[in-house]
């Protein structure tokens, strides 16, 4: 039909055409409908961040009308599904601080050398081998995890430290630390790779060895990267839940060592939701209030890390 | 003796040169500590499982008796899990990916979307359990059915599919969209006909990946409740259903030395899916990039 209508196209037509103002489009209605759909798919992601704030602040509310803000963060007994029940959350903050803690006292040094290890020393056939590895790592299940803490991790522990309980916080903490350790390791490579080689190669040329350009030129210089994986890490290592249920068990306590029982808070939601409670009673409020908790740690964890990498990004070129 | 400059600084770069070189070493073995660690766990899970590994386990029930017990039910209960949140995730997240990188102005909003999909992918996933418990499982009245835990997955695996999409669709060249649009395509046809099916690849690679850890998430499922002891199979969407890292968390919160041998058992079942679905990531990745150079 094109074909058609330029041979029929004479000069009188050419003229006519070149008055047509091509700025002037017709509106496609149907590309207008496609892409407001694909807009509302868009509006999704706010949508379900309105409803997370709306529901987790609406049952919070309900609790706190039963039980004054101050026990909520003061309080330190835990104790919601019995009488005479307390509500202090401190114990179960503390918990998840031991476990998150011992966790970034793991990964934090060994993901930050292995990061160091691939980005600086590492030759590409090695990279090509580790990264799949880390990735796998950071893939694996974290109910696997639990298993691994508690078939493995505990009964070596209980051979070396002696008064260990069967839950405690160590091993807790040393699975989730190693749950962690791929994110630094590679959030961090990846910041330290973006470190141009001209640095790198300016101090060489000053005489340092390889230990001062990296600790000294290469790291500082991604800081902010580095600075930003260990937030998202601790993040993970705050909302992590299975490993932790399985692992550190369920006594919600303020032990200064990692050798007893504790309960974080995700494992006590954990613990209330396994039960039949039922919906609208104070105990079923408890669960919105703590996830209330950690959803806003989290959410100031990551907002901070994605601020640092704004804010403290240096750009290079 | 007195040494000349010279020679103490001779041994004092000898000295610097033999601290990077531990440096080094250190860094090194700590990096092949944790593919030890990756080894250790995958030996000793098959060591305890892999006996439990057969047709029967596969084919049977879970059951109070070690020797009776198996996964059917957990694994068809994956599998329909996955499939529904393949269906409700995949088009959405695709769709925001594509609307973000390719239609929006890129104005305020579209940048406080951005900020917003970044901030989801952070949220614990117990956090949305409970907001599925509240609005799928209490609100809607799907009950303890396999659309609440799809409906809660999705939510959960959205930010990571439309992150991963974004960036699939950021390292299409800009001069593909400029020739589409020099023939007088609009965004939309340039958007569907060439920067989609051009990115598709790395889209696919996001997608698996994110389907996986779908596979692997244990706590919002059981926060919608579907702890449960299932004996027959869904049928339909509205059935209540287990799942595998359910039926793994179960076996292994048992006392029982046989429950945990189990769980291993389960524990491989639900690797095996995973790694395979892995390595098609992988695999896709591999001779995408070999393409691209």
């Amino acid at each position: 039909m094109q074909m058609r209508e330029m041979e029929t196209l004479k000069h009188s037509d050419v003229n006519q055409a070149k008055k047509i103002d091509i700025r002037k489009t017709r509106v496609r209605w149907g590309e207008f409908l496609i892409e407001s759909s694909l807009g509302l798919c868009a509006m999704i992601s706010i949508f379900t961040t309105g409803v997370i704030i709306f529901i987790l602040a609406q049952e919070s509310l309900g609790f706190f009308e039963a039980v004054s803000p101050f026990d909520f963060f003061f309080g330190t007994s835990w104790v919601p599904l019995f009488e005479p029940s307390s509500y202090g959350v401190l114990p179960l903050l503390w918990g998840t601080m031991l476990i998150t803690i011992g966790a970034a006292l793991f990964a934090i040094p060994t993901g930050l050398a292995s990061a160091i290890y691939l980005s600086e020393y590492a030759s590409p056939r090695m990279r090509a081998v580790v990264k799949p590895v880390l990735e796998v790592l950071a893939g694996i299940p974290t109910v696997v995890y639990g298993y691994f803490a508690l078939t493995f991790v505990t009964p070596l522990l209980r051979k070396m430290v002696p008064g260990l309980e069967v839950f405690n916080a160590l091993s807790g903490a040393i699975v989730v630390g190693v749950m962690i350790l791929p994110t630094i390791a590679t959030l961090s490579d990846n910041a330290l790779r973006a470190v141009p080689d001209s640095l790198r190669q300016g101090a060489y040329a000053l005489g340092a060895t390889s230990l001062e350009v990296t600790t000294r030129v290469v790291v500082p210089a991604g800081l902010s990267g580095v600075m930003a994986s260990f937030l998202l890490a601790i993040s993970r290592a705050i909302g992590e839940t299975m490993a932790v249920t399985l692992a550190a068990g369920a006594t919600p306590n303020l032990s200064l060592t990692f050798l007893e029982s504790i309960q974080t808070m995700t494992a006590y939601i954990v613990q209330v939701s396994m039960g039949d409670t039922p919906a609208g009673g104070i105990a079923y409020q408890t669960l919105f209030a703590v996830a209330g908790l950690l959803f806003v740690i989290t959410l100031i964890l990551n907002i901070v890390s994605q601020w640092i990498l704004s804010k403290f990004r240096e750009v290079y070129e | 003796m007195k040494r000349s400059p010279l020679e103490l600084s001779n041994t004092n770069i000898q000295k610097r040169h033999r601290k990077a070189r531990m440096f080094r070493l250190l860094c090194a073995g700590v990096t092949w500590l944790g593919a030890a660690l990756l080894a250790i766990l995958l030996i000793q899970i098959t060591l305890d499982g892999i006996k439990w590994l057969d047709i029967q386990f596969l084919t049977s029930f879970p059951s109070r008796f070690p020797y009776k017990a198996g996964v059917k039910s957990a694994l068809v209960g994956t599998l329909w899990l996955i499939t529904m949140i393949a269906i409700v995730s995949i088009p959405i997240g695709v769709a925001t990916a594509l609307y973000l990188e390719e239609l929006s102005h890129k104005g305020r909003i579209a940048k406080i979307v951005e900020v917003n999909i970044a901030n989801l992918a952070g949220v614990p996933s117990i956090v949305y359990g409970i907001i599925g418990l509240a609005i799928f499982v209490r609100g809607l009245g799907f009950e303890r059915s396999l659309v609440s835990g799809a409906l809660t997955m999705s939510l959960l695996i959205l930010p990571v599919i439309i992150i991963a999409s974004r960036e699939a669709i950021k390292t299409v060249p800009m001069s593909i969209r400029h020739a589409a649009y020099a023939l007088g395509a609009t965004k939309l046809q340039t958007a569907w006909a060439h920067v989609l099916p051009a990115s598709f690849p790395g889209i696919l690679t996001g997608v698996i990946l994110a389907l996986s850890r779908a596979i692997g998430e244990t706590a919002p499922l059981i926060m919608i409740g579907a702890l449960t002891y299932v004996a027959f199979l869904p049928e339909g969407p509205m059935d209540s259903f287990t799942a595998l890292p359910i039926q793994i968390f179960n076996w292994v919160s048992r006392p029982q030395q046989e429950f945990h041998e189990l769980a291993a058992g389960g524990i491989i079942v639900l690797l095996v899916v995973l790694l395979t679905m892995n390595a098609t990531a992988i695999f896709i990745r591999h001779k995408t990039e070999k393409k691209l150079q």
